[in-house]
């Protein structure tokens, strides 16, 4: 059998659980009122503006990106090795790193708000 | 006049083949009959080479798992009529090296069970009498402990396929049957297969496996129930003695 | 001993359990697109009015509608197959010492999230 290392998934597998259970409560009706009904009025600038200002915003926000990031970035790299791609810890690295810099980009514009 | 069945089988000797190929058998059938009994006439009556494992016929040894039509079955318990007038293709356990005609090598399975430690671990085995379990007790651990060693969860899972080196469906929910015992106490022991790689990381939770469990395992449910585990025993290693 | 080892090649095509399986991990690839159209919107936000309501007119376009539609759909099928799957993550619930059925763990998480979804439509629509 292989190598009894301990494997590092339980921090990704967390990230991807969190993101998972936030996609599947509130993803669809995310998804529709964001990207199918677009309310004028609660969209708007100003409106954004000022839920995006508020620190409970600000940490919905984060939350939705960065959760639905780790979400997809993990369940990518195992989708890649599903159709039989051999996927080493470079291709894990590029994945989840890609995770880390949507996170800290949403970060830095959230805060300069 | 008999109503006769097509039974295609996979065949491969490795004495003279390369590699597998089918042959066809017309095989009388009565509405009673399993694909096992088929396979048995095959052999009692038409081409005596024909290799598959079988033993108790009742769905308890385990031995006579087949692809049925791409599905991983019992031959003992699934039956000729489901299938007619359609062809019945029978090919080996997926995902298993196979030895010869319908017949795997199951030693990776074999190693792996020996490695989980498949069987009670305890410093306290009563001086007297038994050991004393409450209905709740039993039930934390009890369909785990109805495998029957039958690797259809083996072939149903695409995760062992692709990498033989996962410990895999059945060798983790028997894992899981000990642990979850509340007359044993090695779970720390087998904390180190559940944590590697190739423990319960190796599975996306597919579900197949349990899918197919001719017992009602529950195979995946052990499997992942356990990433929660792990996933406690990585992030608070630090805060044990 | 000599054994043959088949392909792996095309598993997932072999068996409709795998191909809705396949779907479900397909899914990923629309929830990470998403995450990526907020962030547009967020980092077009930080830019300013103008540049928001560019972002705003873009969502308006037949391939944004057309994207998160099928982003709708398969979202909705992972939460689907998600909370379909959450009482196989779990140890076995006891409330009274009687086992909490999985049925009922499934609803449970099915209800959640209708009440979080209708929470958050009255939030945008009322407020």
């Amino acid at each position: 059998m292989a190598a009894l290392k301990r494997s590092n998934k339980p921090v990704f597998w967390s990230l991807f659980g969190a993101g998972g259970m936030l996609a599947a409560l509130i993803g669809p009706m995310l998804i529709f009122i964001t990207g199918i009904a677009v309310p004028p009025q609660a969209m708007s600038y100003e409106r954004v503006l000022v839920f995006a200002r508020h620190g409970l915003g600000k940490l919905a926000i984060l939350m939705v990106i960065s959760l639905f990031l780790f979400h997809g970035v993990h369940r990518m790299y195992h989708c890649l090795h599903d159709f039989g791609i051999h996927v080493g810890p470079g291709l894990k690295a590029l994945f989840h790193g890609f995770a880390v810099a949507g996170t800290l980009v949403a970060a830095y514009l959230l805060i300069g708000l | 006049m008999s109503k006769t069945i097509q039974i295609e089988c996979l065949r491969y000797h490795p004495e003279t083949d390369t590699e597998p190929h089918y042959q066809t058998y017309e095989v009388p059938f009565t509405d009673d009959m399993s694909v096992l009994q088929g396979l048995q006439y095959i052999k009692d009556r038409l081409d005596g080479s024909l290799t598959f494992r079988w033993s108790c016929r009742m769905a308890i040894c385990g031995s006579c798992g087949q692809m049925v039509n791409g599905v991983p079955l019992l031959g003992c318990e699934t039956f000729l009529r489901d299938y007619y007038p359609g062809k019945v293709r029978v090919e080996p356990l997926n995902h298993f090296p196979i030895v010869r005609d319908l017949a795997i090598d199951q030693s990776d399975f074999l190693t792996k069970l020996e490695a989980v430690k498949p069987f009670l671990i305890s410093e306290n085995v009563p001086e007297k009498g038994t050991f004393r379990q409450t209905p709740e007790q039993m039930e934390d651990y009890y369909q785990y402990s109805k495998c029957i060693n039958c690797l259809l969860c083996y072939a149903a899972c695409p995760q062992y396929g692709l990498n033989s080196s996962f410990t895999g469906p059945a060798a983790l929910a028997l894992l899981h049957r000990y642990n979850a015992d509340s007359r044993d106490e090695g779970t720390s022991e087998r904390m180190k297969l559940v944590n590697a790689e190739d423990g319960v990381w190796g599975c996306t939770l597919v579900g197949y496996c349990s899918e197919v469990c001719p017992k009602a395992v529950d195979p995946a449910r052990a499997v992942n129930q356990n990433k929660i585990n792990s996933a406690k025993d990585y992030f608070f290693r630090f805060f044990r003695k | 001993m000599k054994t043959y080892t088949r392909p792996m090649a095309g598993w997932w095509r072999r068996n409709p359990y795998y191909l809705w399986y396949m779907l479900r991990e397909a899914s990923c690839l629309f929830v990470t697109a998403y995450a990526l159209v907020l962030l547009a919107g967020l980092f077009r936000l930080a830019q300013g009015k103008q540049a928001y309501e560019a972002w705003l007119q873009a969502l308006a376009s037949p391939l944004s509608l057309a994207f998160h539609a099928v982003a709708l759909v398969l979202v909705l099928y992972h939460a689907w197959t998600w909370f379909r799957v959450m009482p196989r993550t779990m140890p076995f619930l006891r409330i009274g010492g009687r086992r909490v059925p999985d049925g009922f763990i499934v609803a449970s998480a099915f209800a959640s999230s209708i009440v979080l979804s209708g929470a958050l439509f009255i939030a945008v629509w009322q407020l």
